[in-house]
């Protein structure tokens, strides 16, 4: 905010220069072709039936009614997205946590660590997930050869409709919880150690510092990892598409692999930008409700 | 200052006799991290190690850690029988056009933004935030039907061109031409520098950090951006390198030593680029995180 009102008035100190929209025309250009007409011609195509091959028809809402009363998997589809993102968010956020505060300890080979953590993120997710099928592989792989040491007999991670979720979750906790630790380690080190020397003169020790200093202090934080790890959660795709192709018996088919297997394998354009449109609202009120509740537990001190 | 902080506290803390108390947290600490790295690691390891394997030395338990007689010959069949090469050459050929294209127009757009004062701008600004909050998907079957109109669908042209303009690089850039010293900017204008030089001359010069942080980031993404090439190509010799490995397993479905090979050549630049760039990328990541 502060940053926001000093720049309006450094800005006004300035005269007026018409040539700032000839440097904003290549962007307003790409803005308006990839995004402003994308998202009109989608809200159109939503409310048509289109198949590519003939013009698209306009069929009013029938492809929201058809979704929510007629695909026989729509709701297991955002049912399944749900459970990906309530299971997904929360481990990957509570891992990310506790990994940061140890790397925040000052111990020895922080880089090292931060560094290896890392690496899952940035590296590609159709490799990453075809070297865990390789490790879920029921006969050969190495999952179901390290839990016989403590007597499990091996499972059928990605072919069993009860365990194909929890597998492809625990693939993606591991790829993307350096990215909220990163997140929450900047945090972390933005802490003046003033506020933990204050509390502890007060006699506050280990988990009440971390409680009562570090939770509130984090929570801007928090609540930016919250909504953006929300956003990816809903929008899962590569995992799935290498993984389980959204099998078995569509027990890991989510939105957006619905949506690319409608409007590019079935060719149904119309209901594709339907169920996309259905992901923004999603969203939209998660982030809103997010952001409204934040007003609660969200500490903007300084 | 920190250092000799904690210094002193140890020394404190030991006189009290309460040693004990300040190591253990540090030992699990360390113990945790250490179980983490190497669960981050056994991946890695287990992909290279396969890739080197001969076919009878993948199925074996226990696992084969260190292949007894590491063979090429996987490497090698990705490069005769199947266009790995060509893959690989898309995706560098790609992710680094998208990149130079990505700063380019961030740069122009952000340095209106930032510092040029007309009628609109923040309103412009502010619509190209609220956009932030539509998914990519929801843009993504009109622009694939323009793509189509286009006949781009299956060129470079599909690859590069829709993907050069974000708001993302727009925004991070903003943020940090705002804080570049209006008095810099002031004094080259009086010696009659244009809009044009004070961008060249004063701005970029010294937004050497912005400009590393949102490359690393272009190239990354691009380079592991999987679902818009699937969808935008179709024919082999345009497929991009996450594409051509997608296809390498439906086509050998559990020819792990192939496709453990694939996957190290698919990880291994970006792999590269990481460590090179690593400060950039995580400054980034808590630039847009904290500051956003």
């Amino acid at each position: 905010m502060a940053a926001v009102s000093a720049t309006v008035g450094a800005a006004r100190r300035r005269r007026f220069d018409p040539s700032g929209y000839l440097f904003l025309l290549p962007s307003l250009l790409a803005f308006c072709v990839f995004i402003v007409f994308p998202v009109a011609a989608s809200f159109y195509l939503a409310f048509t039936r289109y198949d590519i091959l003939t013009p698209p028809r306009f069929v009013g809402v029938q492809n929201y009614v058809f979704m929510f009363t007629g695909d026989p998997i729509f709701w297991k589809v955002l049912g399944n997205t749900i459970y990906y993102s309530v299971v997904q968010v929360p481990l990957n956020v509570v891992v990310a946590l506790a990994l940061a505060t140890a790397l925040n300890m000052r111990l020895r080979g922080v880089v090292i660590y931060r560094t290896l953590y890392f690496v899952p993120v940035v590296s590609s997710i159709i490799a990453v997930a075809i070297v865990w099928r390789w490790m879920y592989d029921a006969d050969w792989g190495i999952l179901n050869w390290l839990i016989s040491f403590v007597g499990i007999p091996k499972q059928n991670w990605l072919f069993d409709p009860k365990l194909a979720m929890p597998s492809v979750i625990a693939m993606n906790v591991w790829k993307n919880m350096g990215y909220n630790m990163v997140l929450f380690l900047a945090g972390l080190q933005g802490i003046p150690d003033v506020y933990y020397e204050a509390a502890k003169i007060d006699g506050a020790r280990g988990w009440h510092l971390f409680r009562h200093i570090t939770l509130p202090l984090l929570s801007p934080v928090m609540l930016f990892v919250l909504v953006i790890s929300v956003i990816n959660s809903f929008q899962v795709f590569g995992a799935i598409y290498i993984m389980t192709k959204g099998g078995p018996l569509d027990a890991t088919n989510v939105l957006v692999y619905h949506l690319y297997f409608k409007g590019f394998q079935d060719l149904q354009m119309g209901y594709a930008a339907a169920l996309a449109w259905v992901l923004f609202a999603f969203l939209f009120v998660i982030t809103i409700v997010q952001t409204r509740f934040a007003r609660s537990w969200v500490h903007y001190g300084q | 200052m920190a250092s000799s902080a904690i210094a002193a506290e140890r020394r404190a803390a030991a006189s009290r006799g309460v040693r004990w108390g300040r190591v253990l947290p540090r030992v699990l600490a360390h113990a945790a991290l250490a179980i983490g790295a190497v669960t981050m690691v056994i991946p890695f390891v287990w992909m290279v190690s396969t890739s080197l394997k001969t076919e009878d030395q993948v199925f074996v338990l226990p696992p084969l850690w260190i292949p007894t007689h590491p063979v090429w010959g996987n490497y090698a069949r990705l490069f005769t029988e199947i266009p790995f090469a060509r893959y690989i050459f898309n995706s560098a050929f790609v992710s680094i056009s998208v990149m130079i294209g990505e700063l380019v127009t961030s740069a122009i757009s952000a340095f209106a933004f930032a510092r040029l004062e007309f009628r609109g701008r923040d309103k412009i600004f502010a619509m190209y935030l609220a956009t932030l909050m539509i998914p990519f998907h929801v843009r993504l079957i009109p622009i694939f039907l323009v793509m189509k109109f286009l006949g781009w669908l299956d060129t470079y042209y599909v690859l590069i061109i829709p993907q050069i303009f974000t708001v993302y690089g727009v925004f991070l850039m903003r943020q940090f031409f705002l804080n570049i010293p209006q008095e810099l900017e002031d004094a080259a204008r009086i010696d009659g520098c244009g809009n044009l030089r004070v961008l060249f001359n004063i701005i970029l010069p010294l937004s050497g950090p912005v400009i590393a942080t949102l490359a690393v980031f272009s190239f990354l993404n691009t380079w592991n951006d999987f679902l818009w090439p699937l969808i935008m190509t179709t024919s082999s010799n345009m497929r991009v390198i996450g594409v051509g490995l997608a296809q390498l397993q439906n086509e050998y479905f559990t020819l792990w030593t192939l496709l453990m090979a694939g996957s190290v050549l698919a990880l291994l630049p970006t792999l590269i680029v990481f460590l090179i760039a690593q400060k950039y990328f995580v400054q980034g990541i808590a630039i847009s995180g904290l500051k956003g």
